[in-house]
């Protein structure tokens, strides 16, 4: 299958790749195993999935104003961060974490993440040009 | 973005490495979300964490030299003496290393150590139209609707940026034309008590999401503890800086207004069966319990006297533990006013300068502990939690008569 490259809109530049996980749910990185990445929270899409090393499709972050940088910056210390991360509805405290981590961030990708990528696709982010490079699992 | 020259010297490193790395972080914001310059704010507001995210920047900050240009707040990290005089904390040498480095780092950053996490109530109170930098779940909200000053949701990291920076930049909140409403929530269910808007902010704030929530039916003035916990609760289950319940928070008094003429995006509807699901929903037990820990968000003066006269002449049961987090200032006037020593004398620790997600409560690892805060059953030390109004909560832990 050809790949898909769609155009987005850069937050934090920088380039990743990996398996790509998509979450229906906003997520908060605290709720996640600081050793393993696996995400911890009761009632959540991604409950018992790890989020160490995957290109992240998400919706938006969500928790209160500490625990997404502290979260994140755990995962950081175990090597078990994503790769990249693309939402749809960004929000500021999601974007501070990401930009002090350097986690590449995008939003505004030219069709419906949520329709396009699904989980278990190579995704390759390249936020410092704008491009999301899709590869479908099939 | 446009940046003034003395911006673009920050920006160069000329003015030292702790306010160059905030200015790339404002900057880095500022580009996100297409703002086109940065604007003067006049207070900020860190919720600090204690743990290795905030640790991180602080640490930044710190040794690069950077000093806060603004009044500047910190949240609750932990009360080292407290707790050092009535728990083996030997086993947590890690987290309080961390929590120890942040809280050194703040005070030698020049931050002001309220180590609170209402601020606005008393260290750090933003006027009507004041444009400041506050993080924390409840204060963001709180400070846009409540007291009518703008400030976008931040983070630690750029709340503690304005404040050494003294700007922000211009977008979202900041821009009236953002300030409008974009769902409507109607409410069909009795509100009673703080607790139960505390079952109410965390629903909305759970399917709003990322938005700003019109409240209709809701016909009584909350108290400042209800709004807190609206705010706190809504704000931790989604993305939430910003609420309008016309009539009773700044601005709009019509449901019209509050959506700027403009069609809401989404409606949902609360009623008492949404209450109990999201109850059943945060429970995991609603047996016997270890104990009670009160104080997310901080209780507040008015909360400190309910509490004090519910448990006055009452003991608590053998090895039941209960405890009350709140700020400095509140225990000062809740010791004067006579809350406090009623409080102890029925065995309650009333202990400040702490949050509930800290080191000094994981001796509660696999115990039960009931609680009046949905945030805090989120991020709880304990295993297994039971949620209750105050009420409830003091009377799961009171000795029958």
């Amino acid at each position: 299958m050809p790949s898909i490259t769609l155009r987005c809109h850069r937050i934090v530049k920088g380039s990743g790749e990996g398996e790509a996980l998509v979450s229906k749910d906003p997520i908060c990185f605290y709720l996640a195993d600081p050793k393993t990445g696996v995400v911890r929270e009761r009632g959540h899409s991604l409950t018992g999935k790890s989020v160490a090393g995957k290109v992240l499709i998400f919706p938006t972050g969500k928790a209160s104003s500490a625990v997404q940088m502290d979260g994140l910056r755990k995962l950081m210390l175990n090597n078990a961060m994503p790769k990249a991360m693309v939402v749809t509805d960004v929000e500021p405290v999601l974007v501070s974490a990401a930009a002090l981590l350097k986690i590449p961030l995008v939003d505004k990708l030219e069709k419906d993440p949520f329709q396009v990528i699904s989980t278990g696709d190579l995704v390759k982010v390249d936020a410092t040009n704008a491009v999301v490079t899709i590869d479908k699992r099939e | 973005m446009f940046l003034s020259k003395e911006d673009e010297a920050i920006l160069a490193g000329e003015r030292g490495e702790g306010v160059q790395r905030a200015m790339e972080l404002l900057v880095a914001i500022g580009e996100a979300f297409d703002a086109s310059k940065m604007i003067p704010v006049t207070r900020a507001h860190a919720a600090a964490s204690g743990q290795e995210g905030d640790l991180f920047f602080v640490e930044i900050l710190a040794k690069g030299k950077a000093h806060c240009k603004i009044p500047t707040t910190t949240n609750p990290v932990v009360d080292f003496d407290y707790f050092q005089n009535i728990m083996d904390l030997s086993q947590e040498h890690e987290e309080a290393s961390v929590a120890w480095k942040v809280k050194s780092y703040y005070k030698e950053i020049g931050a002001v150590m309220s180590q609170s996490c209402t601020p606005y109530l008393a260290e750090n109170i933003p006027q009507y139209g004041e444009h400041v930098a506050f993080s924390e779940s409840s204060a963001t909200p709180y400070v846009n609707s409540v007291l009518g000053a703008l400030t976008n949701r931040e983070s630690i990291q750029t709340a503690l940026a304005s404040g050494v920076i003294g700007e922000t930049p211009e977008f979202g909140l900041h821009l009236q034309e953002n300030r409008k409403g974009s769902v409507l929530v109607r409410v069909n269910t009795e509100l009673r008590n703080a607790y139960d808007y505390s079952i109410l902010g965390q629903y909305v704030g759970k399917m709003v999401k990322n938005g700003i929530p019109v409240f209709e039916g809701i016909s009584e003035r909350p108290t400042i503890d209800q709004y807190i916990n609206l705010c706190a609760m809504m704000n931790t289950t989604g993305a939430i800086p910003m609420f309008y319940i016309p009539g009773f928070t700044v601005g709009p008094t019509t449901l019209d207004d509050a959506f700027a003429g403009s069609h809401p995006d989404d409606k949902i509807t609360v009623t008492g069966h949404e209450m109990k699901q999201t109850i059943e929903d945060l429970q995991t037990t609603n047996g016997n319990i270890d104990l009670v820990m009160l104080g997310c968000p901080h209780y507040n003066l008015d909360q400190m006297e309910e509490v004090a006269k519910l448990l006055d002449g009452k003991r608590l049961r053998p090895n039941v533990s209960f405890w009350i987090n709140t700020s400095a200032t509140t225990k000062l006037m809740a010791e004067r006013t006579g809350y406090v020593s009623v409080l102890e004398e029925a065995g309650v620790h009333v202990v400040i300068d702490t949050c509930i997600d800290m080191f000094c409560y994981n001796n509660f690892k696999g115990k039960t502990g009931m609680t009046d805060s949905p945030k805090c059953a989120y991020y709880r030390r304990f295993s297994n939690v039971r949620v209750g109004s105050l009420e409830e909560c003091v009377a799961a832990a009171i000795e029958r008569e």
